[in-house]
């Protein structure tokens, strides 16, 4: 699948430059073993199932979708922190799914990931400044003795005081210890930043300061970014791009609001119809499209279209039997869907106060 | 008119410990009706959560904590009862759904026995029927198959069906009092979507009144009649739903309601506008409003005086020191540059 679908159109900018990193034909399977000493391979758990991405230089690339679908391990595959079972992923053209050893080491500088539990992803044993400072060290890209001066200049760029260097990560809350760990990802002046649910573990008050500082720090360094979060109105808020992932794929793509106007993916309208509204009146003009059930199990995805089961639209057998290909719509995104939702926006913008 | 279900008087909630007194919850008052649906909305430390605690008798038990004040539910202070008695209020008459739908069930135990066992606590029924009464509330709560699913452990559950699996439990009494503590934050956005729908379909069936506790405001749009915007241990702001979105009086509000961002903005990258700062240290509170510090409205008599909470019409009523023209203008302001 991978060969046929390179040529597919998507959402390009305009200035036809080629992207920073681009996926073809993703897979990640992770084995399900029985027996102790003889492992019999009985299956595997489909986590990302052919992917085809692009990310531009400069933008954020929106990743959407339910517990499990799959976006994290995207993300970690990109980041070399898992190895791809099938596919390549070409970051400025060379492809580094094949990369070891030194090469690799070298090739991590360019890429860094913020993760989303403030609480868990910080060594509560070390300093801050050990740990803003930790890639410098590991790296050798600035000599040691003035790597105390860049982490208090990070840490005044995130935001931090720089005279709370030698204070341990208890000391902070929910919200500085994420700036900990955006100042920590910015190290090293990587090209590419993973942010996995940055703020989904913060106070909403806290959660926009964050969002701020990222697109801030976005413009100042020209960085790109890849962010993943299941809370649409955050994803489209930072995003150029959204790509809406579901089992394994990417079910549907394009500009945060073409998408949020006119989804053409019924999963997409239900996620959008999900997002809580913070208008009363507003909410009560929302077309609700309710899920029924859970994602189901991705060790035996449906056959088809893998959101058959859950879609309100399905019409059989096309969708039990025919897998939709990721096709471009008029309205300027692409849907792998084979009965798109017709021309309208799930939320009447009309209504607006 | 009729009588509160639920009547908190000034309801204080304070914890010694070694850094000093944390005043948990300060001076708060507040009632609901039968049938209401009560949103609770603030940031971490707020008092939120420990204000329903209390409520519910489980803050009490602390050995540092000095609670004070009144809590009269169906007219009798639950703060007088003895704690054995507490039991026949908890779970009956209150129950309460937890944030952390993940660890609120015992891993060791089937699914079905929690659920007769609670039941089984309240009332004089046999082991089987029991079950029978849990397997309809897990159906009522939309779990399929459920005759099957109350022999399964909570891990074979996901999460979404673990917190209706802890709604089904909460409900299964038939309380007069529902609190549910951000039942979804845990959640996919799909998933707190049916669980909202849920509780809301609930509420009208049982006609039990409902508290939900959450830090987003979109949560509470949806579902509630009226809203009490809480901080530092104090609430800030209480009114009806619409009024608080649309014709709010108190700076923090305004806050909470331009952090998040909207759907409907047509440009994406909007800057939004967050609350300055963090929330205060509850032990070391700012002196006058405690909100001062991270309101841009903030003048001479914020930081001496600490605004009383004030009706202006009706239920509506903030604790901000602003002069009512002003806010109305400010908040108008506000509302406009967010469209």
């Amino acid at each position: 699948m991978s060969v046929e679908v390179t040529e597919r159109a998507e959402p390009q900018p305009t200035d036809g430059r080629r992207p920073l990193v681009r996926v073809r034909g993703l897979r990640k399977y992770f084995p399900i073993t029985r027996g102790i000493i003889f492992q019999k391979h009985i299956g595997d758990v489909r986590a990302v199932d052919g992917v085809d991405l692009d990310i531009h230089q400069g933008e954020t690339l929106g990743l959407v979708g339910e517990t499990g679908c799959g976006k994290s391990t995207l993300a970690r595959v990109i980041m070399r922190l898992y190895d791809a079972t099938a596919g390549t992923v070409e970051f400025e053209g060379e492809d580094i799914t094949k990369l070891r050893g030194g090469d690799l080491r070298a090739h991590r500088r360019n890429m860094q990931m913020i993760f989303q539990d403030p609480f868990a992803s910080l060594n509560p044993r070390k300093t801050i400044g050990s740990i803003i400072g930790d890639p410098y060290r590991l790296h050798a890209t600035v000599p040691k003795n003035k790597i105390k001066r860049e982490v208090q200049e990070l840490m005044e760029l995130v935001g931090l005081n720089p005279e709370h260097y030698n204070r341990y990560p208890y000391e902070f809350s929910g919200g500085q210890r994420q700036r900990i760990g955006v100042a920590r990802s910015l190290a090293l002046r990587p090209k590419l930043i993973v942010c996995d649910e940055p703020v989904s573990a913060l106070d909403v008050s806290i959660q926009a300061q964050i969002l701020n500082l990222l697109e801030d720090l976005q413009k100042e360094f020209n960085l790109t970014f890849l962010f993943i979060a299941h809370d649409l109105s955050v994803v489209k808020h930072v995003s150029d791009r959204v790509a809406v992932m579901y089992l394994g794929k990417v079910v549907e793509m394009a500009s945060g609001p073409t998408l949020y106007r006119n989804p053409k993916h019924p999963y997409t309208g239900a996620l959008l119809s999900a997002v809580t509204v913070p208008d009363p009146r507003l909410a009560a003009k929302k077309k609700r499209i309710i899920l029924e059930g859970d994602v189901p199990s991705p060790i035996d995805p449906p056959s088809g279209c893998r959101f058959h089961p859950r879609c309100p639209n399905a019409q059989f057998p096309r969708c039990s039997d025919e897998e939709p290909e990721l096709r471009p719509h008029h309205s300027g995104q692409v849907a792998a869907c084979h009965f798109p939702l017709e021309d309208r926006a799930v939320i009447d913008e009309s209504a607006g106060v | 008119m009729p009588e509160p279900l639920l009547e908190v008087k000034d309801l204080s909630v304070h914890f010694k410990t070694e850094d000093g007194l944390v005043k948990a919850v300060d001076g708060v008052s507040f009632s609901i009706m039968p049938g209401e649906a009560l949103g609770v909305v603030g940031e971490s430390g707020s008092g939120k959560s420990v204000t329903f605690l209390t409520v519910m008798g489980l803050t009490q038990t602390a050995k540092n904590a000095v609670v004070e004040g009144q809590i009269l539910f169906q007219g009798e202070d639950l703060l007088k009862v003895p704690k054995e008695e507490m039991r026949e209020f908890r779970g009956r008459r209150i129950s309460m759904i937890f944030q952390d739908p993940m660890t609120s069930l015992h891993p060791l135990y089937k699914v079905g026995y929690q659920l007769s066992e609670a039941i089984r606590s309240h009332q004089k029924v046999s082991k089987s029927e029991a079950m029978e009464q849990s397997i309809e509330m897990l159906r009522r709560v939309g779990i399929p198959k459920p005759d099957e699913r109350v022999r399964q452990y909570p891990h074979e559950f996901s999460g979404g069906m673990r917190q209706r699996a802890m709604i089904a439990m909460a409900i299964s009494l038939n309380p007069d009092l529902l609190i549910a503590d951000e039942p979804t934050t845990a959640l996919d956005v799909t998933v707190q979507a049916q669980i909202l729908d849920l509780i809301g379909r609930l509420k009208s069936e049982f006609n039990a009144a409902v508290v939900i506790i959450t830090h987003d405001m979109g949560v509470v749009a949806e579902h509630c009649d009226n809203i009490q915007v809480m901080y530092a241990g104090r609430i800030a702001e209480t009114g009806a739903r619409d009024v608080i979105y649309y014709q709010s009086h108190h700076p923090y509000t305004w806050g909470l309601l331009d952090s998040i961002p909207r759907l409907s903005e047509t440009d994406s990258h909007e800057r939004l506008n967050p609350i300055k700062g963090l929330p205060p240290s509850l032990i070391f509170v700012p002196s006058g409003c405690s909100f001062h510090p991270r309101c841009p409205y903030a003048f001479d008599r914020c930081t001496a005086e600490v605004p009383l909470l004030l009706p202006s019409d009706g239920m509506h009523a903030a604790a901000c020191h602003l002069p009512i023209a002003d806010k109305e203008r400010i908040f108008q302001e506000r509302m406009l540059a967010r469209s």
